[in-house]
């Protein structure tokens, strides 16, 4: 951050919230001189609810080293002593049926990514134009996007499967990647983001200097609002991850599927019973597999998205 | 911010006033900078919810094709009994979910916020961690730990020899999906909640304590109201989240299929009756009439949230 964006910051409107950027360089002078004596009680009743948000992690954990045999004849939230079975899982995971969950690891990485960045440049664009660029039809338009966000995507998804089917893009990669370009509260965080960041004198300054719009926004903009795009990068990121409908809808081609869809059809067998049992394991040891990323995600950009995640809320 | 009064009535002046060619400029790349944002908006959202519009007023017959009906599927939907059985169930369900998220994610933020804890940042971070997991992944895993072949919960109530307790059954799967979903989404309502309260200017607590409020009082009369505002954009996506219930029921429906019909939810109703039974027109009905009650409500709370920051 740099400290123009700070002194920017400083002088918006007193009833509007601080932004995070602000709050969190103000908590170090509170902290410092406000904090209380540790209640005990208190630390104890949040340390139990932090059993309960924790505890099916870990049960899942212990879970993904136990073979079949060992899942239905071992206490759940303690290693079994018959053997330690999380390489022979993984093993499996990735080798059964061809193979096809390393396929669609790959999916989910390929659809995440691609949508995550197109749509974080598209709301970055359009967050710059409506922040800095005064044009006509300028609020009815922000008004629009805005209350899409109200539109659910579920809802959406049947009819721009009907669509899709009708140029036969249904069942393919598009399918996926095209929907999940669009990222309304993106937008709306992105313009939020720059009005704070972004000064206009810096613009100003640079078009006198002659430099071209797309140019300054490329070198200028994107670098001021890095923090703002690194939140919405990462909230679209674990959308597309963890999206299941859309796919659902989209996809009939067990190559294209994500891994949220392959292991629900996973999960599917396995309930089914008919012998293929040995399925409890293989959706443990997979999704195990396929939340590691996001959390790795989470805890290395941490500093970033604890201060630009909760954006939005802040300026509610 | 830039568009506070005083820079609205330059704007109106500059328009009409002389450099209005540096303004039409300025206007033409402020549209060029929002216009693959737009394409993708017209093409993605716009077009289908159209499309969807469009295709609810027509009905395939088996004789004669498909014939325009107008608004029959829809006065077919309000008496349809399956489908109207399913927005009471999410209706109940964001009703069961929507104030125990909000309350413990407001209770969670404001015991982190208080600085009377330890280890503040290890809980915060670690009740955040479930947003990470996705939410089919969620499913299973609840689904597993609810269940008696190996279910965590039976094994305890075998173990200590009780009889386990039926959170798959009819009457208790409500609840249960509640949970999961408790599960996953609690931690980032608090995280939201948590860095608006961080966010109060410090001069409002120097003010109440000069007042000799207490810490209970402060969080009910300077925090809360102060992060009114978050609070109701936190409960208009509960709202949303609640009417799109699909993948938690979803997946528990092949743990408990007697229990999850194809129609228990609007959005499992409207899923079947596509793929199902091939009747996307009815379906396109479902859709639009599940968006269009999300968006009244959505209005609800925003007029609520108007009201009250206009007149506090």
């Amino acid at each position: 951050m740099s400290s123009t964006s700070r002194t920017v910051q400083r002088h918006s409107i007193p009833d509007e919230p601080a932004s995070p950027v602000a709050g969190r360089r103000r908590r170090g002078g509170r902290r410092s001189r406000r904090d209380l004596r540790p209640s005990n009680v208190l630390t104890l009743v949040m340390l139990a609810f932090l059993a309960y948000f924790l505890l099916p992690l870990v049960w899942l954990l212990i879970s993904s080293t136990k073979n079949v045999t060992q899942l239905f004849h071992s206490f759940g939230l303690w290693f079994s002593g018959g053997g330690f079975n999380l390489f022979a899982n993984i093993h499996t995971v990735f080798t059964y049926q061809n193979g096809v969950f390393g396929t669609w690891f790959e999916n989910t990485a390929l659809y995440a990514g691609v949508s995550a960045c197109a749509a974080t440049l598209l709301a970055a664009l359009g967050g710059y134009g409506f922040a800095k660029f005064k044009f006509p039809g300028r609020n009815a338009l922000f008004g629009m996007i805005l209350g899409s966000i109200m539109v659910p995507f579920t809802v959406l998804a049947i009819p721009t499967y009907l669509l899709l089917s009708k140029v036969s893009l249904d069942n393919t990669r598009w399918a996926i990647i095209l929907p999940s370009m669009l990222s309304p509260f993106g937008l709306y965080l992105m313009r939020v983001y720059m009005e704070g960041a972004v000064p206009d004198s810096l613009l100003e300054s640079a078009r006198v200097d002659g430099a071209g719009e797309f140019r300054i926004f490329a070198t200028i903009v994107l670098r001021l609002a890095a923090p703002g795009l690194v939140t919405v990068l990462l909230l679209n990121l674990v959308a597309t991850w963890n999206n299941y409908f859309l796919p659902l809808v989209m996809l009939n081609n067990p190559q294209l599927f994500p891994i949220t869809v392959g292991l629900a059809q996973w999960n599917a067998q396995a309930t089914a019973g008919a012998g293929s049992q040995a399925l409890f394991n293989l959706v443990i040891a997979g999704s195990v597999i396929s939340i590691i990323p996001l959390i790795a995600a989470f805890l290395f950009l941490q500093r970033y998205w604890q201060s630009g995640l909760t954006l939005g809320g802040v300026k509610g | 911010m830039t568009a506070a009064p005083p820079a609205r009535q330059a704007r109106t002046r500059k328009r009409f006033g002389p450099g209005g060619r540096r303004r039409a400029r300025h206007a033409l790349t402020g549209y060029l900078f929002i216009a693959p944002f737009l394409a993708v908006f017209l093409l993605v959202l716009v077009l289908p919810l159209g499309y969807a519009f469009y295709l609810s007023l027509f009905r395939s017959r088996l004789v004669g094709g498909t014939v325009f009906v107008g608004l029959a599927n829809y006065g077919a939907a309000f008496s349809d009994t399956l489908f109207l059985h399913g927005m009471r169930l999410v209706t109940g369900y964001l009703l069961i979910q929507a104030p125990v998220m909000l309350g413990l994610a407001l209770f969670f933020a404001l015991a982190l916020d208080s600085r009377r804890m330890r280890f503040v940042r290890f809980i915060r971070l670690g009740m955040f961690v479930p947003y990470a997991v996705p939410s089919v992944v969620a499913a299973l895993m609840w689904g597993y730990l609810y269940g008696g072949s190996f279910g965590l919960f039976a094994e305890i109530a075998r173990d200590i020899g009780v009889e386990p307790f039926g959170f798959l059954t009819s009457k208790w799967m409500l609840g249960s999906i509640a949970n999961i979903s408790w599960w996953e989404f609690i931690g980032y309502t608090m995280i939201v909640m948590y860095a608006a309260l961080q966010a109060i200017p410090p001069e409002l607590y120097d003010a109440s304590a000069v007042d000799g409020a207490g810490p209970l009082r402060t969080a009910w009369s300077v925090k809360i109201p102060m992060i009114r505002p978050v609070l109701q954009l936190l409960a208009f996506f509960a709202v949303i989240g609640a009417f799109q219930l699909f993948s938690e029921p979803n997946i528990m429906a092949a743990v408990a299929p007697t229990v999850i019909g194809s129609a228990y939810t609007p959005n499992l109703y409207a899923y079947n009756l596509v793929f199902t039974d091939q009747e996307p027109n009815y379906a396109a009905a479902i859709s639009f009439l599940v968006g269009f009650v999300i968006l009244i409500l959505s209005y609800a709370v925003i007029f609520s949230m108007n009201r009250r920051t206009r007149n506090p």
